[in-house]
């Protein structure tokens, strides 16, 4: 085997091994760092003397026996006593270790910006700077952030058993919101210039077909895996060769990553035949429409506002309607859609929001009312937070000046 | 996402307060810092020196004019600020509220999103 190839291995391998140790011994900080350890020892010995037959067993016996090594000596200081009940050897078990791991990484006493960081870290393996550097954050700020995740779980305690039934399938949930949540850091920053960060895109991407591996029967899983193939293939589209933005229906579709598309129209495809029709899903299957016209002019909109229209109804939330607007403005005209979008006017949560305001603008512009679409676009560049949107929309607004 | 949590000084708000309230506001400072520390949400936070001692600078001509600040005659100037990365715009105002200032009569704290950065994160 190669050095990168290896490399690779102890990539995926880490987790699960990983996973099986906070399983069997709890104390996550310490696991981590035995597991390390391991790692570190296989990185050295393995290229060297060569590839042991089970690289996880030997990874899980060498890790443990450091846990265990580092246990004892941590007793036999407080008190003169060594047996413990982790001395048994580990038998690597059938359970898969690393979506334990994630179910861990995701405890629900956590909040969403330590799963996403301690999920990165733990399952991700990537280092603490690297997290940092992708949130934009100091090494510090993001240091104590994981710190504090491994505290709260330490202290949420005895919670190291993988969650069951309709807690499982509760937790899950939050995984691939996590997982989403990470995607859509490295798709769209939610501040400063760059609009990619495409590390982050892929390391979502392949953690969620790790998790895909797994859970292959699971329509959400593959919704979400199938979702961000499908926003990933448009990204060389999606900014001009200067970083401008570029919407969807002026996108050049034969940038489009073709292998991308197939790959998650063929899921999307599979998954529809399943008993489940989910959130993530429905969003998949509306990308997969998109991506199966070849001009925004041929977009089957009938089929996405339908898509839209379901999605509403099994999860509602505004911005999923502000969409419904948009594709009902292109089946029934601007005006069904500005209709629709004054019944959200009401809703706390999307008042000033940029992209209500933009999706008026756009509507009122499809409706020929200029000085309308003009003064709303001003506004909508005025309440992004993103430098590369506020862009868009200010030339938006500059083509409609009188 | 990142705020700029702005603090708004009244030098003549400040000057009347006790030596106690100062001391308070010191001390609140100080364990807010350490709160925002420990939970991983504090990026950096600086204090500016009284505003008397800032310099204008412009360049007319190609020749840059330097006069005696501040910029804007007014009774507030921007104190110092905290730089923090959380959850939301909730989260963020939330955090706001704990900085002693925002108890003072004729003091503020301004909360703003970040929309740009770039250096300070390769020190």
């Amino acid at each position: 085997m190669t050095i990168p190839a290896i490399e690779d291995l102890l990539r995926e391998l880490t987790p699960q091994v990983l996973g099986a140790l906070v399983r069997r011994y709890g104390h996550f900080e310490e696991c981590e760092d035995a597991v390390q350890e391991a790692v570190l020892a296989a990185a050295v010995q393995w290229p060297a003397g060569g590839m042991p037959d089970n690289p996880r067993g030997w990874l899980v016996t060498v890790a443990s026996r450091r846990l265990i090594d580092q246990m004892r000596s941590d007793q036999a200081r407080r008190e003169r006593e060594s047996a413990t009940a982790a001395e048994a050897a580990p038998e690597v078990p059938d359970v898969d270790d690393t979506v334990v791991l994630l179910f861990l990484c995701c405890h629900p006493t956590l909040t969403p910006a330590s799963q996403t960081a301690l999920t990165l870290r733990a399952v991700g393996g990537l280092t603490t700077a690297e997290i940092a550097r992708a949130f934009l954050v100091p090494e510090a700020t993001m240091a104590a952030r994981i710190s504090r995740a491994k505290q709260r779980i330490r202290a949420a305690g005895g919670s190291f058993e993988p969650p069951r039934g309709a807690e499982r399938e509760e937790r899950l949930r939050v995984v691939l919101h996590v997982l989403y949540l990470i995607f859509n850091e490295g798709y769209t920053a939610s501040s400063g210039a760059a609009l990619h960060r495409a590390d982050l895109a892929h390391e979502a991407i392949r953690l969620t077909r790790m998790v895909h591996a797994r859970l292959p029967g699971d329509g959400e899983v593959t919704g979400l895996l199938a979702l961000m193939l499908l926003t990933h293939a448009r990204r060389d589209a999606r900014t001009t060769a200067a970083g401008d933005l570029v919407p969807l229906a002026g996108q050049d579709r034969t940038k489009w990553d073709r292998g991308l598309i197939d790959e998650g129209a063929g899921l999307v495809k599979v998954a529809l035949a399943g008993p489940v029709l989910g959130p993530y899903l429905l969003q998949a299957a509306i990308a997969a429409t998109h991506a199966d016209a070849a001009s925004a002019e041929e977009t089957n909109w009938a089929q996405v506002h339908a898509l839209y229209l379901i999605l509403e109804r099994i999860a509602p939330n505004p911005m999923v309607t502000l969409n419904r607007a948009i594709a009902l403005a292109e089946t029934e005209g601007p005006s069904a859609g500005l209709a629709l979008l004054s019944t959200l006017d009401e809703d706390g949560r999307l008042a000033g929001h940029h992209r209500l305001l933009s999706v008026r603008a756009h509507l009122l512009e499809k409706a020929g009312d200029a000085a309308g679409a003009y003064a709303y676009y001003r506004r909508a560049a005025k309440a992004t937070a993103s430098i590369a949107e506020q862009r868009y929309l200010e030339s938006q607004a500059g083509r409609l000046k009188t | 996402m990142q705020f700029l949590i702005g603090m708004y000084i009244n030098p003549a708000v400040l000057d009347a307060l006790t030596d106690e309230e100062k001391a308070a506001i010191g001390a609140g400072h100080g364990a807010f810092i350490e709160a925002l520390k420990e939970s991983g949400e504090l990026i950096t936070t600086q204090a500016l020196v009284d505003p008397s001692q800032a310099a204008v600078v412009s360049v007319r001509n190609g020749q840059p004019v330097v006069t005696d600040g501040p910029f804007l005659e007014s009774k507030e100037y921007l104190g110092g600020f905290y730089l923090v990365d959380c959850e939301n715009r909730e989260r963020a105002i939330e955090l706001a509220a704990r900085i002693p200032d925002a108890a003072i009569e004729g003091l503020a704290i301004e909360v703003r999103q970040v929309m740009f950065a770039d250096g300070q994160l390769e020190a």
